[in-house]
């Protein structure tokens, strides 16, 4: 026989979300893959966790969507202990200890989580595969991440965390202009990874509630 | 960790204008050598679903017997409710990835079709437990072979008469490039009405090129 058996695949996909000050926007790709094969150009990588909490994530999608489920019925379970929608940065910190719970057989999923927090401001948590996360202005995962990573640098210069007393990390666009920001990255990075294609799903959160839009991408 | 023995290779399915069309071939392959020639690879799971699967043959009649066991709890319950495809492949789903998280998987890719109260279905499962629907799927070297063909030629209104015909020059390719096919198919169709598996059938084909009759022409040197 050839190659050992894998308990986890690669099935890319690339998720950005950028916090402004009143809003969030959270975008993910719709390709699925494996390997050089495209499995289907319509997969939805974005899943509403709240009413605050969006999650964007790419990987292996068998184990994105146990994570995703998992979340949901503790998230269930959360609503019937304190009537009420978990906020932002508790979903944060759950989506950390549930990746973390499986930290010697991991969850093969890079999230992004984007929300606005209990004052209204948007909010972005940013994690690797074990649960180690962090909350920034802006972030992005998977695949297309290191094309696009700069650019958000390039454009959307953050303040050092190390500053003191701490500055806010929200950028300074208008929500229009995050949009675009983000239609911009996903067409560009999907000129060169080959896992980044077909049409980037976009979520909007800010105080009206949550808006959803899809852009067509290069489908090569 | 256990390797399998029996496979069946590419399992198509597509979505037409009243329901779903699954077709598969009936060889049953030993490694490289071509073991058994009718294996039933489409099966009707309960009233509205078709399960076709690519892969180990023995963990195929397995999952058939799990599903055996959940359509009849099912009818128990007599209540007029049954299980549609999207319950079907809800639970082929977990089972999947289940036994991938024990890291005994069962060896298949499986496709599964139907049609309930209007909505037609059609998704296809991994044997790690990777999953999606779409308006067609194809297993192993169908993806390859098959799918570029149904994302040319694939619409949402096809008739019964089309995509029969879709998906017989689909099955031609697979038959032509992919080494372990045979030429003995069965397509299946789900609509509302219900399930219909046709006979064994075998395609047409044309070996009478002149490549296929001199192979070794314009091929100096070769014996």
């Amino acid at each position: 026989m050839g190659s050992r058996w894998s308990p986890y695949d690669n099935n890319g996909g690339t998720c950005v979300a950028i916090a402004g000050s009143d809003y969030c926007v959270i975008a993910a790709d719709t390709r699925m893959s494996t390997g050089y094969s495209i499995l289907t150009r319509d997969y939805s990588k974005i899943c509403k966790l709240a009413d605050k909490a969006v999650m964007a994530s790419s990987g292996f999608q068998a184990d994105v969507r146990a994570l995703q489920k998992n979340l949901a019925a503790k998230h269930l379970a959360y609503q019937h202990q304190h009537n009420k929608q978990m906020s932002c940065p508790a979903m944060a910190h759950l989506l950390s200890n549930t990746l973390y719970y499986k930290r010697f057989f991991p969850y093969y999923s890079f999230n992004v989580l984007g929300g606005l927090d209990n004052e209204g401001k948007g909010c972005v948590f940013t994690y690797d595969a074990v649960g180690s996360y962090e909350r920034v202005g802006y972030s992005t995962q998977g695949s297309g991440s290191s094309l696009i990573m700069p650019v958000l640098d390039n454009q959307l210069k953050s303040p050092s965390p190390l500053l003191l007393p701490a500055k806010d990390a929200v950028t300074p666009l208008s929500e229009s202009d995050a949009v675009d920001l983000v239609k911009d990255v996903f067409a560009s990075a999907t000129e060169r990874d080959i896992y980044t294609g077909d049409a980037v799903e976009i979520v909007v959160i800010n105080a009206k509630g949550i808006r959803r839009e899809s852009i067509d991408l290069r489908k090569d | 960790m256990r390797y399998p023995y029996v496979t069946g290779t590419s399992v198509i399915g597509i979505k037409y204008k009243d329901g779903i069309l699954l077709a598969a071939d009936m060889g049953g392959s030993y490694g490289s050598t071509l073991r058994y020639k009718s294996v039933e690879r489409i099966k009707a799971i309960g009233k509205h679903s078709l399960l076709g699967a690519s892969g180990e043959i023995s963990d195929f009649q397995e999952i058939l017997r799990y599903l055996d066991e959940l359509i009849l709890y099912d009818n128990m319950w007599d209540d007029d409710n049954s299980l549609g495809p999207k319950e079907v492949h809800n639970y082929l789903n977990r089972i999947m990835y289940n036994r991938r998280n024990k890291f005994n998987p069962l060896w298949n890719t499986l496709v599964l079709g139907g049609v309930k109260n209007g909505k037609k279905y059609l998704g296809m499962v991994s044997m790690i437990g990777v999953h999606f629907e779409d308006d067609h799927v194809a297993t192993g070297f169908g993806n390859h072979l098959a799918r570029p063909i149904l994302r040319d030629e694939w619409r949402e209104d096809l008739s019964f008469e089309e995509a029969v015909k879709l998906l017989e020059k689909c099955m031609c390719v697979c038959l032509l490039r992919d080494r372990s096919s045979i030429n003995k198919f069965q397509i299946a169709k789900i609509t509302e009405e219900g399930v219909t598996i046709s006979q064994p059938y075998a395609l047409k084909t044309n070996w009478e090129l002149s490549a296929f009759k001199n192979p070794s022409k314009g091929a100096e040197g070769t014996w």
